[in-house]
């Protein structure tokens, strides 16, 4: 029983839950300048080296990057986030499902990664709203990335 | 009353919380909300669908809160806290105090108070990354300690115990590059002002469902501006009750500290109408 609603209450209130509901499907805004205000491919290498400098001193996650590549994985990351903000790269790496399977990484993980990039992003002067196009870009591959079995063993 | 007691031991319980535990977890700045006036993780009126604290899935979190609001013709003041395990359960204890600074000696009382306990379990989703955000149901029991005033003006319980399921979601970069909350509540309460009067009433002694919604917008990741909105029931025949809203600033520094100023409308209490006034409210959390 939905007591008391007055219109306009209800239409505010509907309004928000709709919102909820709804923002998800609206299309990306056009005019992409993500690429450009994350400082073209150079800034996005500084922002990604500082980022796994916090990385390897990050208690939380230091140990899954034990042993990788820092290099390769440095070339493969910033190229991706270049090629997400809509730049002129091609990214060359795994997917993200093959990359992170079997890494057991959690939502803590996660959390503790993107910290370290805003942390990362800060200390570049990474403007507020670039930052969060590039977060809410790099949200949508949380699924690709959070607890990824190992991939089944191939029969050849 | 067990639970009377439970605060004080929430408040040892956290205050001698070994350091390690007392390390902010790794959630996003911001993202345990602040404290509302029934101890819920939320805004200042409404509950939210996140849980307190900074814990996620392999951390403890927890917060402490005073929230205090200078109205018209009353003062609302709230002591509460919480604990969040996993960023799955949230367990909150919340003592409320409405001074009646014009009724009282009227009344022959000086304040209205009760307890709030309360759990709110993460269904699923994450405020952030989950497309369709984050939902959680959340029970408050209350108990009014103070119930001769509320007995006296027609209130049916002392006890009463509110269900709500919430919905929260941050859209990243939602408007204009800024991230913008919106949060939305169903609520099931035979409470009469919050409880703070009773729960049940001559007018109406059977549940309502009753909506709540806040949206904010993120100016940076310390600062939060936005409003708030709560409807409530209307069961008592002496005076009629009004839904409440506020504007609210929110300025979160770091994960330690929080603190939300606003302006708060919570309508006609008790007939003396239109009851607003500043509020603030201050939490510690890890
Ligand atoms: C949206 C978030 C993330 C994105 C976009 C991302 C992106 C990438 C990319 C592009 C690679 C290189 C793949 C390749 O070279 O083939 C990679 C590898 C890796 N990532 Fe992530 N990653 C994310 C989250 C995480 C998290 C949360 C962790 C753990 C805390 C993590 C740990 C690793 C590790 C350890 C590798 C190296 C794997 C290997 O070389 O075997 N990643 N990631």
């Amino acid at each position: 029983m939905l007591r008391r609603l007055s219109a306009r209450k209800t239409f505010l209130i509907v309004g928000l839950l709709t919102m909820l509901a709804g923002c998800q499907s609206a299309p990306p805004a056009s005019q992409d300048t993500l690429y450009n205000d994350l400082g073209e491919r150079h800034g996005i290498a500084r922002f990604v080296k500082d980022m796994l400098y916090i990385v390897v001193e990050d208690d939380r996650i230091a140990e899954t990057f034990r042993g990788v590549d820092i290099a390769s994985l440095h070339r493969n990351l910033t190229d991706q986030i270049c090629h997400l903000a809509n730049g002129p790269c091609t990214y060359n790496g795994r997917s993200m499902t093959e990359a992170h399977a079997g890494l057991g990484i959690d939502e803590t993980d996660f959390n503790a990664l993107v910290e370290d990039l805003i942390l990362a992003m800060e200390q570049n002067q990474v403007p507020v709203s670039a930052q969060n196009r590039l977060l809410n870009r790099l949200a949508r591959l949380h699924d690709q990335v959070v607890r990824i079995p190992e991939a089944r063993p191939t029969t050849h | 009353m067990p639970f009377t007691r439970f605060l004080p031991w929430l408040l040892v319980a956290l205050a001698s919380a070994p350091p390690a535990v007392a390390e902010p977890g790794s959630r996003l700045w911001a993202t345990g909300g602040v404290t509302t006036i029934e101890g819920a993780a939320g805004g200042g009126l409404v509950p939210m669908a996140v849980l307190t604290g900074y814990a996620s899935d392999r951390e403890w979190g927890g917060s402490v809160a005073l929230s205090h609001a200078p109205l018209d013709d009353y003062t609302v003041d709230v002591v509460a806290g919480a604990l969040n395990w996993h960023n799955r359960i949230e367990i909150s204890a919340a003592r409320q105090t409405l001074d009646l600074d014009t009724l009282g000696a009227a009344l022959n009382q000086d304040d209205l108070q009760q307890d709030i306990l309360g759990a709110k379990l993460r269904l699923t989703g994450d405020v952030l990354y989950s497309p369709y955000g984050q939902w959680s149901l959340g029970v408050q029991y209350k108990h009014n300690r103070t119930f001769t005033v509320p007995d006296a003006v027609g209130a049916r319980d002392v006890r009463g115990t509110d269900v709500y399921l919430a919905g929260t979601k941050v859209f990243l970069a939602g408007l204009f590059g800024r991230n913008v909350l919106v949060n939305g509540v169903v609520r099931g309460t035979k409470a009469n002002q919050g409880g703070l009067l009773g729960f049940g009433g001559d007018k109406n002694d059977s549940y309502d469902a009753v909506l709540e919604g806040s949206a904010g917008v993120f100016i940076d990741r310390q600062w939060l501006v936005g409003t708030e909105y709560r409807q409530k029931p209307d069961n008592l025949g002496f005076a009629r009750e009004e839904d409440g809203y506020d504007l609210f600033v929110a300025w979160v520094p770091e994960r330690h500290l929080a603190v939300t100023a606003a302006w708060v409308n919570l309508g006609s209490i008790a007939g003396l109408d239109d009851q607003q006034g500043a509020y603030l409210s201050l939490q510690g959390s890890f």
